[in-house]
């Protein structure tokens, strides 16, 4: 599952050697993010994510298993019990907020990781399977930051909860069976939080395994590389140890810098004021929102208005679903031989100049209230996220002329590479 | 096929969201949405002249505003509105000694339980208790004010967009709805007659929705009377100050802590990030060299 030029774990001492021959746990690790693992040697920063969304998913369960030991889950006591958090508990307020800023950053790391995965064409072969795995941990990911917001039992934690699962009431016939059997009655309470927290400090271990199986995945042809040119032979790599874990410190350390500025100095910015408040099933907020990084999905839900046909509730709910689930056809919607972007001229004009306006727009407009102009922009830019994924993309794949490729990574990092034949780099690599 | 199928799947969500599109432009163009003629007369919360002293990452509290401001809440608010969260020894964080504490605590009745008989009583309050609602439950609360229920203060200033200047802006801000003029020249009973505030309600430009039920509760300058040396005026501006910055201290009491220890981790994490820095430099450059 690895390169032949990939170094062999080689035990030091008696100890290392019987462990070895009995559970070869640091060989694993070794042909995982040690010296075993050959990496291509040209990744950029954008590489950086897949540890910084491992490191934050291990900052949340770290966080959130002190915060159990706090926490009631109780719709009479969560609230309070939060605050008891805040004020009474030794370092209190730092795990809440270390994990409630967590969640939003474990989100932009995810959705740069994401996104790096659309311009490099990560998802296409050989790593389909590493892309299905990873859009699963996002929907994994979305369930759980969802169930988490509904905790606190505040105003926004029980109007959010309500619409979300009212969601599941648009489906024609089971849907409102569903949504009560779902919430354990006909409105979020007592037996809604009580399985929500359950199911929130389940599911990110699940998270765990996937994360897991993405990494096995991975290990398998390897790390992508920004030119989409795989790797040839050993010049092209380098091994993940020193030289990735050494990249990846400094990326953390730079990560952080920027989230601890949040939890110190501004860790209630990502939220929403309302979530103050207790909850009350009687005094509905002026604007319902989620969490900001739901905001696309939530403007691709509002932005289907009119029955046509169906009730339009229902169109926004098959749309929302449609609009992450669309993800994981993407290496067979996307079939071009190229992968990486800076070798798809067109690709990259739609990528830069459609889909980023078109998302910086969706996470704008999911926030803002429902009313006019927002509603008519979302629905322009619901509509152009649909062409996007749907239509243009598997449109350019078979009409692009992709850019020449470089003959091997080492070529595209030193300029030259020994092996290259003459007029052999004017071909694009075919997976 | 699968891009085919993609295709008409992507066209068919285009195709309805269009036909949304279409009828909410049409919607739009033939009964354009009027804001409600109280809008020109929403203001946004401003602080007081100076800012607090708490503002900004540098930011410290200012003990003596802060009991100002407990005293402002003690002897206005508490009338109406509890603190649930706070406790009386919290009082200690903001410069009372222990034994103020268990006297301040003593000033205030709590519910409790006779020992022996184990009647319901009132007794004074312990520096344990936390501050009493001045309600016995919801249903008095809302009977006692014309079914509008006095809020919880303890989380105020976190509980509104700009929570601080919120409260300030609030309190100091009530004014004559018949005379009252907009930056614009506008006036409030000729611009807006509809929402003139109806029997009961009282007009107040930095409420949502201009019109709110609390009467002003700080009417007059010295309504409360400030004893500690060197107390400013006890004006209405100046006990709205120091009631808002008290209820930020009520909300976040570990503001100061929490920005303090920031600093330090900050400084941390950067010389960390520094050194991460300098290693990742020297682990690549003897990879470029060898390459040469």
């Amino acid at each position: 599952m690895s390169f032949p030029w990939a170094k062999e774990y080689q035990p030091a001492n008696g100890f290392t050697k019987f462990l070895d021959e009995k559970l070869p746990l640091p060989r694993l690790v070794y042909n995982a993010v040690g010296a075993g693992y050959p990496v291509p040697r040209n990744l950029s920063y954008f590489w950086n994510f897949g540890v910084l969304a491992g490191f934050c998913l291990m900052l949340q369960i770290v966080t959130g298993v002190v915060l159990a030991m706090h926490y009631t889950a109780n719709a009479d006591g969560a609230f309070s019990s939060v605050e008891h958090i805040m004020r009474d508990v030794n370092w209190g307020w730092l795990m809440r907020y270390a994990h409630a800023n967590g969640a939003s950053f474990f989100f932009m790391v995810i959705y740069i990781h994401i996104f790096r995965g659309f311009f490099y064409a990560s998802y296409k072969p050989p790593r389909e399977m590493i892309w299905l795995l990873g859009v699963t941990i996002f929907l994994l990911m979305m369930a759980t930051a969802f169930m988490g917001y509904v905790l606190p039992w505040g105003q926004m934690s029980f109007w959010g909860a309500k619409v979300i699962t009212g969601l599941f009431g648009a489906i024609p016939l089971v849907g409102e069976p569903l949504q009560i059997w779902l919430l354990g009655g006909y409105a979020p309470d007592a037996a809604a939080l009580n399985r929500f927290f359950s199911l929130h400090y389940l599911l990110p271990f699940v998270i765990a395994g996937c994360v897991i199986l993405h990494i096995w995945a991975l290990h398998i042809p390897g790390s992508s590389n920004p030119t989409g040119v795989e790797v040839k032979q050993e010049s092209d790599t380098v091994p993940f140890h020193p030289y990735y874990t050494a990249k990846d410190g400094f990326g953390l350390g730079v990560f952080l810098l920027i989230y601890f500025t949040f939890v110190f100095f501004l860790p209630n910015v990502l939220g929403h004021p309302d979530n103050y408040i207790p909850a009350n099933p009687l005094s509905t907020p002026a604007h319902i929102v989620p969490e900001w990084y739901f905001y696309p999905f939530y403007a691709i839900l509002r932005a289907f208005t009119f029955d046509f046909i169906l009730p339009a509730k229902l169109w926004g709910v098959l749309a929302m679903f449609a609009a992450i689930l669309v993800w994981f056809f993407l290496p067979w919607l996307d079939k071009g031989p190229v992968r990486s972007g800076h070798y798809r001229p067109l690709f990259r004009k739609f990528f830069w100049f459609g889909l980023i306006p078109c998302m910086a727009g969706l996470f704008y407009l999911g926030g803002a209230p429902a009313e006019e102009p927002y509603v008519m922009l979302s629905q322009v830019f619901t509509a152009y996220y649909f062409l996007h994924f749907l239509v243009i993309l598997p449109i350019i794949s078979s009409i692009e002329r992709p850019d020449p490729l470089p003959y091997s990574i080492t070529e595209a990092v030193l300029g030259s590479d020994d092996k290259a034949v003459l007029g052999d780099s004017a071909k694009p690599v075919t997976a | 096929m699968i891009r085919l199928v993609g295709i008409l799947i992507g066209l068919g969500f285009t195709l309805v969201v269009l036909v949304s599109f279409g009828v909410g432009a049409y919607t739009a163009a033939t009964e354009p949405a009027e804001k409600p003629a109280y809008y020109p007369f929403v203001l946004e919360a401003e602080g007081p002249e100076g800012g607090f002293s708490f503002e900004g990452p540098m930011g410290r509290w200012d003990q003596a505003q802060l009991q100002r401001g407990y005293q402002v809440y003690k002897e206005v608010c508490a009338a109406c509105h509890s603190l649930n969260y706070v406790a009386f020894r919290n009082l200690q964080d903001i410069g009372f000694s222990e034994a103020q504490v268990r006297a301040e605590a003593a000033t205030w009745q709590v519910p409790g339980i006779n020992p022996d008989t184990g009647e319901s009583v009132m007794r004074p309050a312990l520096p344990t208790d936390n501050f009493p609602s001045p309600y016995a439950n919801a249903i008095a609360a809302a009977a006692a004010n014309n079914n509008a229920i006095p809020p919880d203060l303890s989380l105020m200033t976190k509980a509104r967009h700009d929570g601080t200047n919120y409260v300030y802006s609030l309190l100091s801000g009530y004014a004559d709805p018949n005379t009252y003029t907009n930056a614009d020249g506008l006036v409030f009973s000729e611009t807006a007659p509809d929402y003139m505030p109806a029997t009961g309600l009282n007009f107040n430009p930095y409420f949502p929705n201009i019109n709110l039920a609390m009467a002003p509760p700080l009417v007059v300058d010295g309504q409360v009377t400030y004893t500690a040396e060197g107390s400013p005026e006890p004006t209405v501006q100046q006990m709205s100050a120091d009631v808002a910055a008290f209820l930020t201290w009520t909300a976040e009491p570990k503001l100061i802590e929490r920005q303090k220890t920031g600093w330090w981790v900050i400084a941390f994490t950067l010389f960390a990030t520094i050194l991460a820095w300098l290693a990742k430099k020297q682990v690549w450059a003897d990879l470029k060299r060898k390459k040469d």
